[in-house]
C-alpha cells in the first residue's frame, strides 16, 4: 500500500498536484499537532512539575530532583493507595475474566433467551460510574440497604458493613467494578468463542472428548488473545479508576480507599502539593505504558505483515 | 435436532442445561438488582425508604423525588434540581462529538488511503493517547484553559473532550477504511477526483456503521465523564455527573435516597437510551477499542 507514495517526485514539477501531494498531511496535521501537544508536550510538562517544588502552582524556579518520588513512596497515603490498587485489580481482572468466560460458555451453549440476557449483562457498561457508585453506595449501606433489607426480612443478626469499614471498604467497590465491567468481558469472550472453528470441535467429538474436555484442552486454551486483551483492558481501567470511588466511598473511611488516581486529585488539588501529585501521575502513566505498550507494539507490528 | 446435534453445545444433559439456565437467570438478577432498587426507590416517599425494605415495591407511588430531582433539589448551593446540568452535559457532549468524529474520520481516511512514510509512528502515537491516564494531563490542561480564557466553560470542556477524543474516532475510522479498496480510491483519482471528492464521494456514503460506532461510543465516554468535568467546569458549566456526585455525596441535610435515586436514573436514562435502540453498534463499539483488527 506504501506505493501512493512513489508519486510524490512526479508530482513536483505540477503546482495542483503538490498540493493534492500536500493535503493529506495537511488535513491529518492539526489532529497530530493536538495530539502531540495535548498529550505528550502535557506528558512532558507534568514530568518536569515532578522533578520541581510547586506546591499550589507550577513553579520551575525551585528544583528537588527525585524528591518527589521519595516523598510519595514514604507517604502513607500513597502506600496505602498502591495497596488498593494491588487487591483492586487483582481481584477485578481475576473475578471479571472468570465471571465474563464463565456466562460467555454458557450462553454459548445454544440458549433459548440469549438474545434477552445478553442485553442485560451488559447493560451496566453504559451507565456512568458515577451512576454505579450511586447505586451500589446506598444498597451496601448498612441504614437503608442490604443489611436493612435481610433484617426486615427476619435475618436480624445479618451485618453487612464493609462499606463503612475500613478494611473491608475496598472490596465493596471491587463488588460494583465487577458488576459494571464483567459484561464487556462476556462479549469479548462470546466473540471469541463464536469463533472458534467448528471443525476442530467436532474432531475432537470423533475422538470421544467429553464437553468438559473439550472445554478445558480445546476452546480455553484457544482464548488465549481474548483473555490478554480482557487483560490490558480491566489492568488499565483498574489503574484509572477514579469516579468510582468518588462515587462510593471519596476515599473513605479515612484514607481506607484512596487509589493512585485519587491520591493525584487529592495531594495536587486539595492539598496543593503538585510536585507530588505531578509525581504519582507519572507513576500511573508508567504503570499503564507498561502494560498497553508492548500489546500495542505486538497488534501494530503483527499486522504489518 | 439432528441438524445440531453435532454441537458441543447440545451434548449437554438436561440436569447440566438446568444449572446453566439457572446461572445465567441468577446472574441477570445481580444485574438487573442495582437497575431495579434504583427504580423502586425512586419511586417511593423518603419514610418508606428509611424503615421499609429497599426490595420491596413502593406502598405508596410518588413522582415526587423525579420532579425534585429535575428542578428542586439543591445541588451545592443552588435549589434548582439536575436540570441546567442536564442541559450544560449536553451542550458540552453534541459539539464536542460531531467535532471529535469528523476529524478521526479524516484521520482514518489520510492514514489507510493516503499513506506516507511514517504514517504508522503517526498512528501509533494517536492510538498511544487513548490509553494515558488523564491525570497525567490535569495540570498542564488547567493551565492552559486558564491562559485561553476558557477555564471554567462549556467551550473548554468540548475542547478538552474532543482533543482526548481523536486517539479513538481515529483508531475506528482508521481500521473500518483499512478494509475498504484501495483500487476504487485509485481509479477515482485517475479518473482526476480530488482528496475531498474522494472522501464525500466514495468513502463517506459507505461510512454510516462506523459513524453510528462512532458517536456512541464518544456520547458515551463524554457524557458519563466526571474527572474533565469535576476539573475543568465552573460555575455555569458543571455537567451531570458532577452535579449527581455534588447532589448524593452534600454533607449538608438529610439525605434524600430517593431524590439521589431519581437524579441518578436522569444522569443515566440518555446512555441507556442510545444502549437499548443501538446496542449493537455500541458493543461492537466497546470491542473495537478492545481487539484491534
Amino acid at each position: 500500500m506504501a506505493d501512493l507514495t512513489t508519486t510524490a517526485p512526479r508530482a513536483v514539477t505540477n503546482p495542483r498536484a503538490t498540493l493534492q501531494d500536500l493535503l493529506p498531511k495537511l488535513v491529518l496535521a492539526p489532529s497530530f499537532a493536538l495530539i502531540l501537544i495535548f498529550v505528550y508536550g502535557f506528558i512532558i510538562f507534568t514530568a518536569f512539575l515532578s522533578f520541581s517544588g510547586s506546591k499550589l502552582l507550577p513553579d520551575f524556579s525551585t528544583w528537588v530532583g527525585f524528591g518527589n518520588y521519595v516523598r510519595l513512596f514514604n507517604h502513607p497515603n500513597w502506600i496505602t493507595a498502591l495497596k488498593n490498587l494491588a487487591i483492586f485489580s487483582v481481584l477485578y481482572i481475576v473475578i471479571c475474566s472468570f465471571i465474563g468466560l464463565a456466562l460467555a460458555i454458557f450462553l454459548d451453549q445454544k440458549i433459548r433467551g440469549e438474545g434477552v440476557l445478553r442485553p442485560i449483562y451488559l447493560y451496566p457498561m453504559a451507565l456512568s460510574f458515577i451512576v454505579t457508585g450511586v447505586a451500589w453506595k446506598w444498597f451496601l449501606d448498612p441504614g437503608i440497604g442490604l443489611e436493612h433489607v435481610m433484617q426486615t426480612w427476619g435475618w436480624e443478626s445479618f451485618s453487612f458493613r464493609w462499606i463503612k469499614e475500613g478494611q473491608m471498604a475496598i472490596y465493596t467497590i471491587v463488588i460494583a467494578a465487577v458488576w459494571q465491567s464483567s459484561g464487556f468481558v462476556m462479549a469479548m469472550f462470546l466473540a471469541g468463542l463464536r469463533g472458534v472453528d467448528n471443525e476442530i470441535i467436532k474432531a475432537a467429538q470423533i475422538d470421544g472428548a467429553s464437553t468438559l474436555t473439550i472445554y478445558r484442552r480445546i476452546i480455553i486454551p484457544l482464548m488465549r488473545p481474548v483473555f490478554l486483551s480482557a487483560f490490558v483492558v480491566l489492568a488499565h481501567l483498574a489503574i484509572k479508576s477514579y469516579d468510582l470511588v468518588v462515587a462510593m466511598t471519596d476515599g473513605g473511611p479515612g484514607t481506607a480507599t484512596w487509589t493512585p488516581a485519587l491520591f493525584m486529585q487529592k495531594f495536587t488539588f486539595g492539598r496543593n502539593e503538585m510536585g507530588m501529585g505531578a509525581a504519582s501521575a507519572i507513576i500511573m502513566m508508567m504503570m499503564i505504558f507498561t502494560i498497553i505498550v508492548p500489546y500495542l507494539y505486538s497488534e501494530l507490528g503483527g499486522k504489518k505483515k | 435436532m439432528s441438524a445440531v446435534s453435532q454441537d458441543v453445545a447440545t451434548r449437554n444433559s438436561i440436569f447440566t442445561r438446568a444449572i446453566i439456565y439457572v446461572v445465567l437467570i441468577l446472574f441477570a438478577i445481580y444485574y438487573l438488582l442495582p437497575l431495579y432498587v434504583m427504580v423502586v426507590n425512586s419511586l417511593k416517599p423518603l419514610d418508606e425508604i428509611r424503615q421499609g425494605n429497599m426490595l420491596a415495591l413502593p406502598q405508596q407511588w410518588t413522582i415526587a423525588p423525579w420532579l425534585s430531582a429535575w428542578s428542586t433539589a439543591q445541588i451545592g448551593v443552588q435549589p434548582v434540581g439536575l436540570k441546567p446540568y442536564f442541559i450544560n452535559s449536553m451542550m458540552m457532549v453534541v459539539p464536542a462529538v460531531a467535532i471529535s468524529t469528523m476529524l478521526g474520520a479524516l484521520n482514518g481516511y489520510v492514514l489507510t488511503k493516503w499513506r506516507f512514510k511514517g504514517d504508522n509512528i503517526v498512528f501509533g502515537l494517536m492510538l498511544l493517547a487513548c490509553f494515558i491516564p488523564f491525570q497525567i494531563v490535569l495540570i498542564p490542561s488547567a493551565r492552559i484553559l486558564g491562559m485561553t480564557g476558557l477555564a471554567g466553560t462549556i467551550t473548554g470542556l468540548v475542547l478538552i473532550h474532543a482533543i482526548y477524543g481523536l486517539g479513538f474516532t481515529t483508531l475506528f475510522f482508521r481500521n473500518y477504511y483499512e478494509a475498504f479498496p484501495t483500487e476504487l480510491i485509485r481509479a477515482a483519482q485517475i479518473d482526476g477526483a480530488s482528496f475531498f471528492q474522494i472522501f464525500r464521494r466514495i468513502l463517506l456514503p459507505s461510512s454510516g456503521p462506523i459513524i453510528v460506532v462512532t458517536v456512541i461510543w464518544q456520547f458515551t465516554n463524554i457524557w458519563n465523564d466526571f474527572l474533565f468535568g469535576s476539573s475543568f467546569s465552573g460555575f455555569n458549566s458543571i455537567p451531570l455527573t458532577v452535579a449527581l456526585n455534588n447532589l448524593v455525596n452534600s454533607s449538608t441535610g438529610v439525605k434524600e435516597y430517593n431524590v439521589h435515586f431519581a437524579g441518578a436514573i436522569l444522569a443515566a436514562l440518555p446512555t441507556l437510551i442510545v444502549y437499548i435502540v443501538s446496542g449493537r453498534y455500541f458493543v461492537r463499539g466497546l470491542m473495537a477499542g478492545a481487539v484491534k483488527g
